[in-house]
């Protein structure tokens, strides 16, 4: 009995001193003098302006990675093939580069100096300290998580059904839109989810290649780091409360889907700790 | 559609749905290019760069005093992180797994916030509770404490995450067995749990260091990021750019990813090594 409550306390004391505590203070922190300020903070010209080029961001890295992410993980659990655990080390690669890194490797590419950057700026394309170099540090970041949610649930459906499709007279295309695609949707769905948590919150590697130009490059976690260093800290508490939001939102969707595709008899997705560690599964990928 | 004949009913039942709308080997083809674009070229550009002055100028920079100082604290607050995140994990998956409580569906969700919520959120967050305008007088800002601090709350999911399947499928009756052969709570741990965790903890544990190593975001307002002091790698190869050293950053970066490959392909061999026993 009083080991069981030693657990309980270590448990909960850890995750409240290091979780709970401080979210609920931002929070009261955020809220402390109503609803107006954070609510002025979040319509002013410049925190409109990040909220829509974050959004931006999501509206173009997340298809790319979606359509990349269900192809790559038909290809390796539908096609052995040596090469695969070549292709499923390289898409974890993102999960294990600092942000820093991988801003850095893209200013590599991309500046004036840069293997690109030259030939890019004759053509009259920027792409480093622009929209384009930022979608670019999105995609690398949020690369991994559709790949990884939707092998796990491929793996689990089998072929049998796109089998019988196909003997009934279905083509390839049918056969994915009609058989495959409803049962790993909630795979897929939660690759999204992720994929857009992902892109919404990068800091570090849009820090980089975005030059931080307020009301031009700045995205949301970059207003909130500009506001914070700049004094403005109802504005810096008001973007961060949007952002963990969008967190929590996600969880919740996340956690309901989970319920949903339980009931529904499909396989059930892996929620976002197990996706950060699915890297050590074994069973994944080749 | 188009060049894709109907499989007919008279066909052999294939192995399965190929890739749509493309063979395997343009579907490869499709993925390497992608894979290539975003992720290859660019890492390769790092490596180029970080080479550029021959191997002599990649070691100065590595070896310099300020960079060598930042690869010391992150990779010594690292591996404290990761050891009080191997203890408090494995604590919370326990509780997770085998106690019974009001809210256990909620709680559990709330362990992936440190993956959901974004790291400048993260770093903000612990400054509101624990910076200088601390509500209860406990103002780490701009120390070696905070680093520790914040580390801790972007990899607390891993352990845990990575210690519950295994309590799950563990066979309770190998503890019952010891038990009633007369061992106590502690020699029960000690003798049949821990050794069946190991494996979860050690993995969660190298991907959390890997973590570690690079976090930036949830670092920058917090840690100060004052040279020989609170300055991380991540934040010196910024600082580096910054300064216009880019090949200096590039080699610092190149440490970095080298430790990071490192414990990728040591996760992936220790996975399949624990998977075969």
């Amino acid at each position: 009995m009083t080991a069981k409550w030693g657990l309980r306390c270590l448990a909960f004391g850890y995750l409240g001193l290091l979780l709970l505590a401080p979210v609920g203070m931002i929070f009261y922190k955020t809220f402390e003098h109503g609803l107006g300020p954070p609510i002025d903070a979040m319509t002013s010209p410049d925190a409109l302006h990040a909220i829509w080029l974050t959004l931006l961001m999501v509206a173009v890295a997340v298809p790319l990675n979606t359509v990349f992410g269900v192809g790559c993980a038909l290809l390796l659990v539908r096609h052995k093939w040596k090469g695969n655990a070549v292709i499923d080390g390289i898409i974890n690669l993102p999960f294990a580069i600092s942000p820093i890194v991988i801003g850095l490797s893209l200013y590599l590419l991309y500046g004036t100096d840069g293997w690109f950057g030259p030939t890019l700026s004759e053509w009259g394309i920027k792409v480093l300290f622009s929209t384009p170099g930022m979608i670019l540090a999105s995609i690398f970041v949020s690369l991994p998580f559709v790949v990884r949610e939707t092998v796990p649930v491929l793996q689990e459906i089998g072929t049998e059904q796109e089998q019988a499709a196909s003997t009934l007279g279905a083509n390839a295309w049918q056969a994915f839109w009609r058989v495959t695609l409803p049962a790993i949707r909630w795979g897929v769905a939660y690759g999204v989810v992720l994929t857009t948590a992902r892109v919404l919150g990068e800091f570090g590697a849009v820090t980089i290649v975005s030059g931080s130009i307020s009301g031009q490059t700045e995205t949301l976690p970059l207003f909130v780091a500009r506001a914070f260093e700049n004094f403005d800290e109802q504005g810096a508490y008001a973007g961060a409360i949007v952002l963990a939001l969008l967190a929590l939102t996600t969880l919740l969707l996340m956690s309901v889907g989970g319920r949903k595709a339980k009931a529904s008899g499909g396989p059930t997705p892996v929620g976002p700790g197990e996706v950060a560690i699915s890297m050590s599964n074994p069973k994944e990928g080749s | 559609m188009e060049g894709h004949p109907a499989t007919i009913s008279t066909a052999p039942p294939r192995a399965g749905l190929r890739l749509p709308g493309v063979g395997a080997g343009l579907g490869r083809g499709l993925v390497g290019l992608y894979l290539s674009l975003i992720v290859l070229l660019p890492l390769a550009a790092v490596l180029d760069e970080s080479l550029s002055g021959g191997f002599g100028a990649f070691w100065d920079s590595v070896s310099g005093a300020q960079s060598m100082a930042a690869l010391k604290l992150t990779v010594i607050s690292s591996l404290i992180v990761v050891a009080i995140n191997a203890f408090f994990g494995t604590i919370i998956a326990w509780v997770l797994v085998r106690d019974e409580f009001p809210g256990k569906g909620a709680v559990n969700a709330l362990i992936d916030l440190p993956f959901a919520l974004p790291t400048i959120v993260a770093g903000l967050t612990l400054l509101t509770l624990y910076g200088a305008e601390s509500p209860i007088g406990l103002d780490i800002a701009f120390t070696r404490v905070a680093i520790i601090v914040a580390l801790c709350f972007v990899t607390l999911p891993f352990v845990t995450r990575a210690v519950q399947p295994l309590l799950m499928e563990m066979d309770r009756e190998m503890e019952e067995a010891a038990t009633s052969l007369g061992a106590g709570g502690f020699t029960v741990f000690r003798r049949i749990i821990f050794p069946n965790l190991l494996p979860g903890i050690l993995a969660g544990v190298l991907l959390a260091f890997a973590r570690a190593l690079g976090e930036y975001g949830s670092l920058i307002l917090i840690s100060g990021n004052i040279p020989f002091k609170t300055e991380v790698s991540s934040v010196f190869i910024r600082s580096q750019i910054e300064s216009g050293d880019v090949s200096g950053a590039s080699a610092v970066s190149v440490v970095l990813l080298a430790i990071s490959l490192a414990l990728l392909v040591a996760v992936s061999f220790f996975a399949r090594g624990g998977a075969r026993k």
